[in-house]
């Protein structure tokens, strides 16, 4: 595996609470999963995913927690033309 | 000594940590565990209005245009009685820095923070509030951290979220990006421990009297336009602070006659900590599963005391499904020219379906619009749904099935929107408040609150609780 170099923009991920960490009130499909945490932020150290490091946020915090991502990125977008709305407003445009 | 980071633990520290990071000491105003002194809290706690105006001019927040749709009101009465179909206007709040009216309470706040010398602020928000807290903390020279619920078990982010995490980090914020539960509020305490920074929470005193503005702007605006005071406001409603601030906003500039509207997106059947849930929504605010708790009782919040409080000032509350929003908001992009996030628009639709069945010269105004971008537009909405197996077609929007079915109109005679009966919301929040405190104990100040926080009578109280 390759080596993620110090000062490399990474995403961390952390378990904040295991399911029976979790609070008393909350639905029985959530209770089943780990309460878990991502954050982005700049490699301290040299490592290979899958390993506990520490980084640096954006704010200068520091935090620790599993390497699983290099260079995250947003790749969210308008989605696959939904094409009912694109008739939508035809009759209406045309009074 | 290690610090204890169970979640029993830290929410037992929940006062402390609160009082450490706001500087508002809620024990002078509280008389009881359900009455405290809202106007003094609102009044000692916060900033005259001049003064919140002023800040808001310091940072790009407030004085945004307010436009007639002409064309969409044209439409509407198309499809009414002769005579009916008022005149629709929308405060188009996507001009704020940041891009919503969420600017307008965020502004306060970091305000807040910087003048009590913190170093920067954290809040618990999936909503635009996060960007409005980070754009406000860039202007201010502070640190923002930005909790968000964001992703299922599956790693799978609502993409709405999404683009609101991606807008926190463009402005400089820390995101720590979270699955799904109400520990956000836990993880809220413990980063408050952590880094001492200010709680800028959405429903302290001085967050709601940001929105104050938004009421007075539009009163002296319609003033301006029409030579009046309009006759309806339409907000949309969650937690409760868009309603609570834009009708103290009214008030404060004399617009007594103007019937306070709130409205949410229908989300019934949907639990809204459950994992599997979490995505099978398309609306990831302003609908029922904030709207209805938070209005039957405000205080569940981050805060000992909610400056919120929606039953106290909202005359009517309309439900509208998510089909008809995002019907709606493709009628804003094409008639009126205007893109805004489908979010922002379900005063709108409600809107729609006041205005035909009042007259031609009445005023309804929409009270927001928020920003739209990749992530944060119906057909991302729309796409996702189908992909997580939600079915969306054309048909009757009675057809809507919340977490099943999207119906999208195909007329627009099809919006109707579905006016709930308030004094369901009375009872349920009477019985939060005997849940709170023994009905038995309550005295003649408790008895005032509650009747006040209902916008009803003693005598309608007195009557309610003997049926209890």
């Amino acid at each position: 595996m390759a080596k993620v170099s110090h000062g490399t923009w990474v995403e961390i991920e952390s378990v904040v609470l295991t399911p029976s960490e979790r609070a008393p009130q909350i639905p029985d499909d959530t209770r089943a999963t780990p309460y878990m945490l991502k954050v982005s932020g700049f490699l301290e150290s040299d490592a290979l995913l899958g390993e506990d490091v520490a980084i640096k946020t954006l704010i200068g915090r520091t935090l620790k927690g599993k390497l699983i991502t290099v260079n995250p990125s947003y790749t969210h977008s308008f989605g696959s033309t939904v094409e009912e709305l694109l008739r939508i407003g035809t009759e209406e445009t045309q009074q | 000594m290690k610090r204890d980071t169970s979640y029993a633990a830290v929410m037992a520290r929940k006062n402390e940590i609160m009082k450490a990071s706001m500087g508002i000491d809620y024990d002078e105003f509280v008389h009881s565990p359900i009455a405290f002194d809202y106007e003094g809290m609102m009044r000692r706690a916060s900033f005259p209005l001049d003064e919140i105006i002023r800040i808001q001019r310091e940072t790009k927040v407030g004085d945004t245009p307010l436009f007639e749709l002409k064309r969409l009101t044209a439409a509407v009465r198309h499809t009414s009685e002769p005579g009916k179909g008022a005149r629709i206007f929308v405060k188009d709040e996507a001009a704020n820095a940041s891009g919503s009216f969420k600017a307008r309470r965020a502004s306060v706040a970091l305000f807040e923070a910087m003048r009590k010398g913190y170093k920067g602020v954290c809040a618990a928000t999936s909503g635009n509030y996060g960007a409005a807290v980070a754009s406000q903390a860039a202007q201010r020279g502070l640190k923002a951290i930005i909790l968000q619920e964001v992703f299922d078990s599956r790693g799978i982010g609502q993409p709405e979220i999404v683009e609101k995490g991606r807008a926190c980090e463009a402005y400089g914020a820390e995101v720590l990006k979270l699955s799904v539960g109400p520990e956000l509020f836990y993880n809220l305490l413990l980063t408050l421990e952590d880094t001492g920074f200010f709680n800028a929470s959405l429903y302290t005193p001085f967050g709601i009297a940001g929105v104050e503005t938004l009421g007075t702007e539009i009163v002296s605006q319609v003033r301006q336009l029409c030579g009046r005071d309009p006759d309806v406001v339409i907000a949309t409603h969650a937690g409760g602070g868009n309603v609570t601030g834009t009708a103290r906003g009214l008030i404060k500039a004399g617009a007594k006659n103007t019937r306070m509207v709130a409205c949410s997106v229908d989300l019934s059947g949907l639990h809204m900590a459950s994992d599997r849930d979490f995505n099978r929504k398309s609306f990831t605010t302003g609908h029922t599963g904030f709207g209805i708790p938070f209005a039957t009782w405000p205080d569940r919040v981050d805060v000992p005391r909610n400056a919120a409080r929606s039953l106290r000032y909202m005359d009517e509350y309309h439900l509208v499904t998510q089909g008809e929003v995002f019907y709606v908001t493709e009628l804003l992009t094409k008639m009126e020219g205007l893109e805004r996030g489908p979010a922002g628009n379900t005063s709108l639709t409600s809107a729609v379906a006041l205005a035909r069945e009042m007259p031609e010269d009445a005023i309804i105004v929409v009270q927001e619009t928020e920003y739209t971008g990749a992530g944060k537009h119906h057909n991302s909405q729309l796409d996702f749904a189908r992909k997580n197996g939600i079915e969306v077609r054309f048909g009757d929007p009675k057809d809507n099935k919340p977490g099943e079915r999207i119906v999208i109109p195909q007329h627009l005679e099809q919006i109707r929107g579905r006016p709930q009966l308030l004094e369901n919301l009375r009872t349920s929040y009477i019985k939060s408040a005997a849940k709170a405190y023994d009905i038995a104990k309550w005295d003649d100040y408790d008895k005032n609150f509650v009747a006040e926080d209902m916008k009803v009578s003693r005598d309608w109280l007195n009557s309610k609780l003997d049926s209890f």
